[in-house]
């Protein structure tokens, strides 16, 4: 099988679809011949026109409002934000409006949309208005549907999917992924929402996880396997609906878990994992629950402070062994 | 301009139709049947009726939390309006979304919204798909002065001017914002005057003239159809109630509503027609009573539906 990047899996999806459907339009910053901040549309606005990848003005409210408007008048469009960080702007347009409109109005309108951005730290230097990853937010408000791909092969799947949805589906990109290299199959597949998955099996300790973090734990139970101690990796793909089912039937097995994610710990998805499995499955656990999280600091721009202030491998190694 | 007789006709009966919807809707307030805040539209009758007068059935409107008005000229039923008001299972949104939610999207009605110069942007949108799919239709974007401070409406009127799309931007002034009187908190004497930053048309016109309001918008309708782009329409009227119906309104006097309310659209309507019209005042008393009576039927329609039931709370939050 072929292997490409994080990127170039998305854009190949966003080709396809393009393809496929002629309602799929995209809306954003700077999207057409510049490409995209990060370059994942770059090549698009050739292929597809103007009137197809649309560039707008600085307007983050308002290009989510439009988009919204165009999914109820019959498009599917795809909104680009720059960073999950300058969605503050759209606050109002996701949470109160492309959430709620379909419940609000009796099921009158259905909403097919795809709002995509990345988050994360540790991609020069972005610091704390470029960093964050706030996904907890978006998991809290019902009539959202949040997804987080890990790798080259459900980035692509999982956008497929996000654009046949027809709800506002909340697409997070990572930015230390886009570079990631994976085995992509060519032509049509997608990975459903709404279902975690077993990214690797294990008998010892369960961890459940998502986005760039699921690449760390992964790299992680590799060098645990030398050391004689099975790690049972989980990446949810989707924190809202959170799929339990199978990190319930991984703590049956291990009876012990660990938690991480490189949002802030405090009220993050991890909080809401642990309490699941707390009221679902508490007489399988042999341990505490391991929660790890970020710092409680907005993302500093210096590296020393960056690397306080997240997630690294070692804080997760050190949980596992804490309990196993 | 010409009218035809029917047409005046209608232009009366419509105003008549949201007049009575509204009292109605304020005696079912009164008796505790709403359970929730409702924002009447009395005083501003002329802009609905006319503007939605001059729209056709498949052009699209994105209305405000003081919605009655423009939902009911756009097309919705009033028994089914009605119904939502009450929370009822046959109100046009299951009961819902309430008078604040309130939309008819059959009727091509994107509906009230809760926030201020919040649907401002489903206009561009629904513009937008208007304009990439050849599809003729313009959609009009209702929203008051107090709006125009929302970063929406900048956006908003910024985006559809680059991208020249159909719509038209209609500003009901109404003077108050909640409490705040618009020459605290607009510094120009005409919303109009803001249409100068996109590079599109502003117009400012009386908001209690109907043929003034028909007449401005068949304009900038028409021309937003002729793919000339969008354009700025402020329409200064006066808002009767409180913001809410039951608001204790202590920044304004009794006296400077009842000063507007002798400029009321209806009346004033009512003068034009028996005077340069020669119609009769015995037919537009019919016109008026047969208001009242649709609205005692949608009544009686809302009051006898059924309530929904609590098993029903998780339908609608996702589309299959």
């Amino acid at each position: 099988m072929r292997t490409i990047s994080y990127l170039d899996a998305i854009k190949e999806a966003m080709r396809e679809e393009m393809e496929r459907d002629g309602n799929v339009i995209q809306l954003g910053e700077d999207i057409g011949l510049h490409g995209g901040a990060f370059g994942v549309t770059r090549g698009l606005f050739q292929q597809f026109g103007c009137e197809r990848i649309i560039d707008t003005p600085i307007a983050e409210g308002t290009i989510v409002s439009c988009a919204i408007g165009a999914a109820i008048t019959g498009l599917r469009p795809v909104a680009e934000l720059m960073f999950i960080d300058f969605s503050t702007l759209a606050m109002d347009q996701i949470c109160n409006q492309a959430a709620k409109m379909r419940y609000m109005l009796g099921g009158q309108v259905q909403i097919p949309m795809v709002i995509r951005f990345p988050e994360g730290s540790g991609y020069k230097g972005t610091a704390a208005q470029h960093s964050q990853c706030l996904e907890a937010w978006y998991a809290h408000v019902p009539g959202l549907k949040v997804v987080l791909p890990s790798n080259p092969y459900n980035a692509k799947g999982l956008f497929k999917a996000a654009v046949r949805d027809n709800n506002p589906v909340i697409f997070i990109e990572q930015k230390t992924l886009y570079g990631m290299k994976g085995q992509v199959p060519d032509g049509d597949y997608t990975v459903s929402i709404g279902k975690s998955q077993v990214a690797r099996e294990g008998r010892d300790v369960t961890v459940v996880t998502y986005a760039y973090m699921t690449k760390v734990a992964l790299e992680l139970a590799e060098k645990l396997a030398a050391e004689n101690i099975s790690l049972e990796v989980i990446d949810l793909l989707t924190v809202k609906p959170l799929d339990i089912e199978p990190v319930v039937e991984s703590v049956k097995k291990t009876g012990r878990l660990v938690v991480a994610h490189e949002a802030c710990k405090t009220c993050g998805v991890g909080a809401e994992v642990s309490a699941l499995v707390n009221e679902l499955a508490f007489e399988y656990l042999d341990a505490p629950i391991q929660r790890i999280g970020a710092r409680d600091v907005p993302i500093p721009f210096n590296y020393p402070e960056e690397r306080a202030a997240i997630v690294n491998e070692s804080e997760i190694r050190e949980a596992v062994l804490r309990i196993r | 301009m010409d009218y035809t007789k029917q047409q005046l006709l209608v232009f009366y009966r419509e105003m008549q139709r949201i007049r009575q919807f509204e009292e109605a809707a304020i005696v079912l307030w009164d008796a505790n049947m709403i359970k929730g805040s409702i924002h009447p539209y009395l005083g501003q009758e002329a802009i609905a009726a006319g503007v939605c007068q001059a729209l056709q059935e498949d052009d699209y409107i994105v209305s405000t939390h003081r919605g009655h008005g423009h939902c009911l000229a756009k097309g919705a039923g009033p028994g089914s309006m009605m119904a939502e008001l009450l929370g009822k299972t046959t109100g046009c949104c299951r009961g819902r979304g309430g008078s604040m939610h309130i939309a008819d999207v059959g009727t091509r009605n994107l509906g009230a919204n809760g926030l201020v110069a919040g649907g401002l942007g489903f206009g561009v949108g629904a513009a937008l798909t208007s304009k990439l799919k050849k599809l003729g239709y313009v959609t009009v974007a209702f929203f008051g002065e107090g709006a125009t401070g929302e970063g929406m409406f900048h956006e908003s009127l910024n985006m559809a001017a680059i991208w020249k799309l159909p719509i038209v931007f209609v500003c009901e002034n109404n003077r108050y914002s909640v409490s705040t009187d618009c020459n605290y908190s607009v510094p120009v004497a005409d919303v109009s005057e803001r249409a100068k930053a996109y590079g599109i048309p502003g117009v400012t016109a009386d908001g209690n003239d109907m043929h003034a309001v028909y007449e401005t918008a068949g304009e900038y309708i028409k021309r937003a159809r002729n793919g000339e782009g969008p354009a700025l329409i402020e329409y200064k009227t006066y808002r009767w109630e409180g913001h809410y119906h039951g608001e204790p309104q202590v920044y304004r006097t009794k006296e400077e509503v009842e000063e507007w309310k002798k400029a009321c659209p209806i009346l004033r309507y009512e003068k034009v027609l028996t005077q340069d019209y020669k119609i009769s005042v015995d037919e537009l008393n019919e016109i008026k009573q047969a208001a009242v009576r649709e609205m005692e039927e949608a009544v009686v329609f809302a009051k006898d539906s059924p309530d929904p039931v609590p098993g029903t709370v998780f339908d609608y939050v996702y589309a299959d």
